[in-house]
């Protein structure tokens, strides 16, 4: 490296730690958003409000209401004694779900005929609904199976489908949202940091003058993403540390293997944003450019919502993303542990959209005024 | 008589239509505080950025410092020191760190570097009371130009542009500004130097008058005052603007 990377990198540095704003921003993020995700979002829902009539009053009836309470989907806010209350519960939104136990259920449970409750959800929230309702069917099922298993004189069920969820035993949210949001975070905030470096010195003036200057292009650029590169790697501990005592998320594979890999993460993002600062004019324009960067980062890469899921024209687009690489790598990482025999094609990849971009970068920067 | 320290030969820059420099040819000795004078738009600026290899020219082409601007513009930057009309400093480093960062970039290092900064900052008087550690944006008009040269200065070039340098500054620091370009040219430095002020142009060893891109006179100030035909520099520059502006 070339002794003209030096002095950038050192003026790079004094005037990220002089911009107080920026920097408690940058150190800000990480926490707040770790906290934001990892305690408001739940993708699982449980305890959802709910009112019961009740119009048999019976033990079966209670058993069955019971039954449905305890599988911690459900949390009984009322019992009601007509139907429009259940409609009058929901309208004011005290209520998302309501059970209702017709009077002829134990008759029909006794004579062998379906007997048959309702459940009704509020599916104007797709989430919770769907929750609702898969803990209504299977405790239905259980409940058939058991009747079944009973009048064919068996102790046992026939077959059992026994799921074993791996990695994540307990299926908890923020094992699969913390390791995707060291990505996200670095993306948002690695991106922004440079996209604004280039554009800011031209508005300011300084360009001017830094380009009458024998520096090259490459040591402008490289002096000014490398002081960041610092910011990224602080941002991801503390990100990890939170997750890893106040979330509990499991740090399964090589710490050294993630480091790695994220420092080519962060250097390819930092390379975005440097690229966007080489295509636009004004600081508004580049902060711009980056949200239109960003949200198709957190919609399609796999950190919400899985890719699978999507259209294969938007799953190209994923693919398109450093993130969806990324994401990848951390989670295998993180929960799978696995080393980099499983997650090289996308270390390769990361390692492309790097060098791609700073060459890309460099390639647009000029240094004359026109 | 030695070769010229600033040879243009047959300058032209083209923005779209419009021709901003217009086949302008002249040699600037070395040693020599050489003023452009022109109005508004009468394509100074853009000159001085050609020479300093941040335009490029439509055609023809200078020699400055011994190296052609069109074959190794990347060159020429190591050999010039130049200073804008917005100064170019970081208004959020201090005044060291604004001569440290430029010393550096020009290849300056260690002791060499630290050397160099003292003896511009005492050659430019930056060293009174707190001075170098005010930030860049707390210093008023006056020591932000000093600050600026110094910042142009640090690698010794041989040949220093200065465009418009003087411009929203007070007379006291004009007159020490003037002091010190004059110790520099004297020095053996070349000094090219764009200017509004008449009794700035007074000040320089020969002048070139521009207008519209075109070179209308070059002398001594009495000569380019005699050649526009005007009792003073003043005079004819008046005469000429309302020309240019009409």
């Amino acid at each position: 490296m070339n002794s003209r990377f030096w002095p950038m990198f050192r003026k790079e540095f004094i005037q990220m730690r002089r911009d107080r704003l920026t920097l408690g921003i940058m150190f800000g993020i990480p926490v707040i958003q770790l906290l934001m995700f990892g305690f408001a979002i739940q993708t699982d829902v449980r305890h959802i409000p709910t009112v019961v009539l009740d119009e048999s009053r019976t033990p079966a009836s209670r058993d069955i209401i019971a039954a449905l309470e305890n599988t911690g989907s459900f949390r009984i806010i009322a019992y009601v004694n007509d139907r429009p209350s259940i409609d009058a519960a929901f309208s004011r939104g005290a209520a998302q779900a309501g059970i209702l136990v017709p009077a002829d259920y134990p008759r029909n449970l006794g004579r062998g005929l379906t007997a048959t409750i309702q459940v009704i959800v509020d599916a104007s929230d797709p989430l919770s609904s769907q929750s609702a309702l898969a803990a209504a069917a299977g405790v239905a099922q259980m409940r058939n199976l058991e009747i079944l298993a009973a009048a064919a004189g068996r102790r046992t069920l026939p077959v059992e489908a026994r799921v074993r969820p791996r990695y994540n035993p307990g299926l908890r949210s923020p094992n699969y949202i913390v390791p995707g949001l060291v990505g996200l975070i670095l993306t948002m905030t690695m991106v922004l940091i440079t996209a604004m470096a280039i554009v800011r010195e031209r508005e300011r003036g300084t360009l001017e003058q830094l380009i009458v200057t024998p520096i090259t292009k490459t040591e402008l650029m490289l002096g000014k993403i490398a002081p960041y590169v610092g910011v990224g790697l602080f941002q991801m501990t503390a990100v990890l540390l939170l997750g890893r005592f106040v979330f509990d998320v499991p740090l399964v594979g090589s710490l050294w293997l993630l480091y790695g890999v994220s420092l080519v993460f962060i250097v390819a993002s930092l390379s975005l944003g440097l690229f966007i600062s080489t295509l636009v004019r004004t600081q508004q324009q580049s902060m711009q450019m980056s949200f239109f960067f960003m949200l198709p980062s957190i919609l399609l890469s796999g950190f919400m919502f899985p890719r699978q899921a999507m259209p294969p024209l938007f799953q190209w687009i994923g693919l398109a993303l450093p993130l969806t690489h990324f994401l990848l790598v951390l989670r295998g990482i993180l929960l799978k542990g696995v080393g980099l025999s499983a997650i090289w094609p996308q270390v390769v990849v990361l390692v492309g959209f790097a060098v791609g971009l700073i060459v890309l970068a460099v390639r647009r920067f000029h240094k004359t005024l026109d | 008589m030695s070769e010229p320290a600033v040879d243009i030969r047959d300058l032209t820059r083209r923005f779209g239509v419009v021709t901003a420099v217009s086949s302008l040819t002249l040699q600037i000795n070395r040693g020599e505080v050489f003023g452009l004078l022109g109005p508004n738009g009468s394509g100074k600026t853009t000159t001085i950025r050609m020479l300093c290899g941040l335009l490029e020219p439509t055609s023809g082409t200078a020699v400055v410092a011994g190296i052609d601007i069109r074959a190794a513009p990347e060159r020429v930057k190591t050999q010039i020191g130049y200073m804008s009309q917005r100064f170019g400093l970081y208004d959020d480093l201090t005044v060291a760190e604004n001569l440290t960062f430029y010393g550096g970039i020009y290849g300056l290092m260690g002791r060499g570097l630290t050397d160099r900064v003292s003896e511009v900052v005492t050659f430019l008087g930056l060293g009174g009371g707190h001075r170098l550690t005010q930030l860049g944006a707390e210093l008023s008009g006056g020591w932000k130009q000093r600050l600026a040269l110094g910042c142009a200065l640090l690698h010794r070039p041989p040949v220093l542009f200065l465009d418009e340098p003087t411009a929203g500054v007070d007379p006291a620091a004009r007159r020490n500004f003037w002091r010190a370009i004059h110790d520099l040219a004297h020095a053996g430095t070349t000094v090219l130097v764009t200017t509004h002020y008449m009794d700035e142009a007074e000040r320089c060893d020969r002048l070139a008058m521009m207008s519209l891109g075109h070179l209308i006179a070059l002398g001594t100030p009495a000569d380019v005052a005699r050649q526009v035909g005007g009792q003073t520099l003043e005079d004819a520059f008046i005469v000429l603007q309302e020309r240019d502006e009409g």
